[in-house]
């Protein structure tokens, strides 16, 4: 046997191993979506992963089951809004930690990073007394609040600190003569240059807005106000046992958006998850 | 320039300094409200004691502890199982981030392929994965155990045997958080300069030397990272619970985040759930300070 198919072997062994792995990662989406396309009897007395027959009708059946369209909305419409607010606050007192000098920022800084991995666990009863007093239980203000201002909040301010840390100086000190204000510079100069660490602390905080669950589950009791990971555990029939078929079809439509944004932009959204650990 | 024409540097030191404070108030201020405010309150709320008749709550003192402690056989069951279930996941989840990492960083043809798909899961949300896999995992008619009678096994009630249970909650939540280890893992792994391990090919050393005695040592850094990541990550996990057993069978899968919120907001045991989340807090802060001292420690 020569060296060459000796490497060609190897390598085809690694494929072969790499392949049976991926089985555990890539099988529950295959079956979810076979799952969300079979009738509520075959879910499971058929094995096949294809369906006899296609059962379309989940999918509208899922929005008379809930109002899956306007718990979509929620999701989403909170979503970008913890996004864009996050963006803005949590770079703009990255922006001060990293570059103006004044007393007591080192202070700050420190309380932040003592809170970066806090779970929300550990202020959830508290939070829970403070929202029914300011009167927001059952609305989505505390979904709203809670990621802005938590351990999510936090971590983009200290992301975007440590972007502006390596950015080069010089363009902001021109910016200055030019006489621009401190918010000046920060909005027109800074930021601008941020666009790669804006993008990547956007996307991480998109997704943890997007997935959050014990907040909701917590905090919104109308059904109308739910958002999708509420809605996707709340297929049940009368007895309280799983309806299968609209459950599947309901993480289908929650699921596959996402797998097409993330194919789309694999490397960006890998990439941002990257920096997010190196932060530690 | 007109700032420092205008006035002395004194106050261009004051106005930067009252510009840093304007920069920061509106991130710190809600993070007083929301985050610093709740954990002052949680360590008091911890020492009353929540009256449901007569709505009203009453010092205690130590006594949630007491209870937690020495009392109630819940809450060493539930700091058992948190034990297993980190022990369980962070070794295993370490090493096989480890192991895919090391398989594709290196530019074999299909690697990006390969890393999509074992990070896809980390950015699908918990409660999805979770409901796949408990649609998977069931009994008579699931997929795994459908799979494997093909090759003769007959597979256990996964959810809803004490060990399986937290066997299938420690692997599915494996897999649903490795692709982020083994990105940041990859990551660290791009970063080492090829002339270090050509170097000691060139030596004549083999591939597990290499790995051994340039690799691991240079991991290090990465290492503890993820570690302390993993650890916390599995501190806190509470959507794949939630979902997939509820705590159950017989207490098997009952962790503390999630007996922080059944004691919380299922049984309004305030005071008791407060002092639990004390505890956890108490766990993740010395994680980080542990974190902090093997840092400086390397340095």
């Amino acid at each position: 046997m020569t060296y060459r198919t000796q490497q060609k072997i190897t390598r085809i062994c690694w494929i072969i191993g790499l392949c049976a792995l991926a089985i555990p990662f890539v099988f529950p989406f295959i079956w979810m979506l076979s799952g969300a396309l079979k009738g509520q009897a075959d879910v499971f007395s058929s094995a096949s992963l294809i369906p006899s027959q296609i059962h379309w009708s989940n999918f509208s059946e899922i929005f008379a089951y809930q109002p899956f369209a306007r718990q979509y909305f929620n999701s989403l419409y909170i979503a970008v809004l913890v996004t864009g607010l996050t963006l803005f606050l949590a770079s703009m007192a990255g922006y001060a930690l990293a570059r103006l000098r004044f007393s007591g920022s080192a202070l700050v800084l420190l309380l932040l990073i003592s809170a970066l991995m806090m779970p929300e666990e550990v202020t959830i009863i508290p939070n829970f007394f403070l929202m029914k007093k300011l009167g927001l239980m059952n609305t989505h203000m505390p979904l709203i609040l809670l990621p802005l201002f938590g351990s999510q909040g936090v971590m983009a301010t200290f992301l975007m600190r440590q972007f502006f840390l390596a950015l080069p100086k010089e363009l902001e000190e021109a910016g200055r003569m030019d006489g621009l204000s401190r918010f000046g510079v920060y909005f027109k100069v800074a930021l601008p240059l941020s666009r790669p660490a804006l993008s990547a602390v956007g996307i991480i905080t998109f997704l943890f807005s997007w997935n959050l669950f014990l907040e909701p589950l917590v905090f919104v009791n109308d059904i109308e106000l739910f958002t999708l990971p509420l809605a996707l555990a709340n297929f049940t029939d009368t007895y309280g046992l799983p309806l299968w078929h609209l459950q599947l079809a309901a993480t289908a439509l929650a699921v596959i958006p996402m797998l097409i944004v993330y194919i789309l932009a694999q490397r960006q959204i890998v990439e941002s998850f990257a920096l997010s650990g190196v932060k530690g | 320039m007109s700032a420092a024409i205008k006035g002395p540097s004194l106050t261009l030191k004051a106005r930067e300094a009252i510009s840093g404070w304007l920069f920061v108030s509106p991130i710190l201020t809600g993070f007083m409200i929301f985050f610093v405010g709740p954990l002052i309150a949680v360590f008091y709320y911890s020492t009353t004691e929540w009256n449901l008749l007569s709505q009203q709550s009453h010092f205690v003192g130590m006594e949630n502890y007491v209870d937690a402690l020495t009392r109630n056989d819940t809450f060493w069951n539930v700091l058992v199982n948190s034990l297993v279930f980190a022990a369980g996941l962070v070794p295993l989840n370490m090493l096989l981030a480890l192991g895919l990492a090391l398989a594709l960083s290196r530019s074999v043809r299909g690697a990006v392929f390969f890393r999509t798909v074992f990070f896809a899961p980390v950015i699908t949300s918990a409660v999805a994965w979770a409901i796949i896999w408990t649609f998977l995992l069931q009994h008579e008619s699931g997929a795994v155990n459908r799979a494997l009678s093909v090759i003769g096994i007959n597979g256990p009630n996964w959810l809803h045997e004490p060990h399986w249970a937290m066997a299938s909650v420690i692997f599915t939540r494996v897999l649903k958080t490795v692709g982020l280890n083994m990105i940041l893992y990859i990551a660290a792994l791009q970063s080492i300069p090829r002339d270090y391990t050509e170097a000691a090919r060139l030596e004549g050393a083999n591939g597990w030397e290499i790995f051994r005695r340039i690799t691991w040592p240079l991991l290090a850094p990465t290492t503890l990272v993820i570690m302390v990541i993993t650890v916390v990550g599995s501190l806190k996990v509470f959507d794949h619970i939630y979902l997939m057993t509820g705590g159950g069978p017989q207490n098997a899968t009952l962790v503390l985040a999630f007996y922080i919120y059944e004691q919380g907001f299922k049984f309004f045991n305030t005071g008791y759930a407060s002092a639990l989340a004390v505890i956890l807090f108490v766990l993740i802060l010395a994680l980080t300070i542990l974190q902090t001292i093997l840092k400086a420690a390397r340095k």
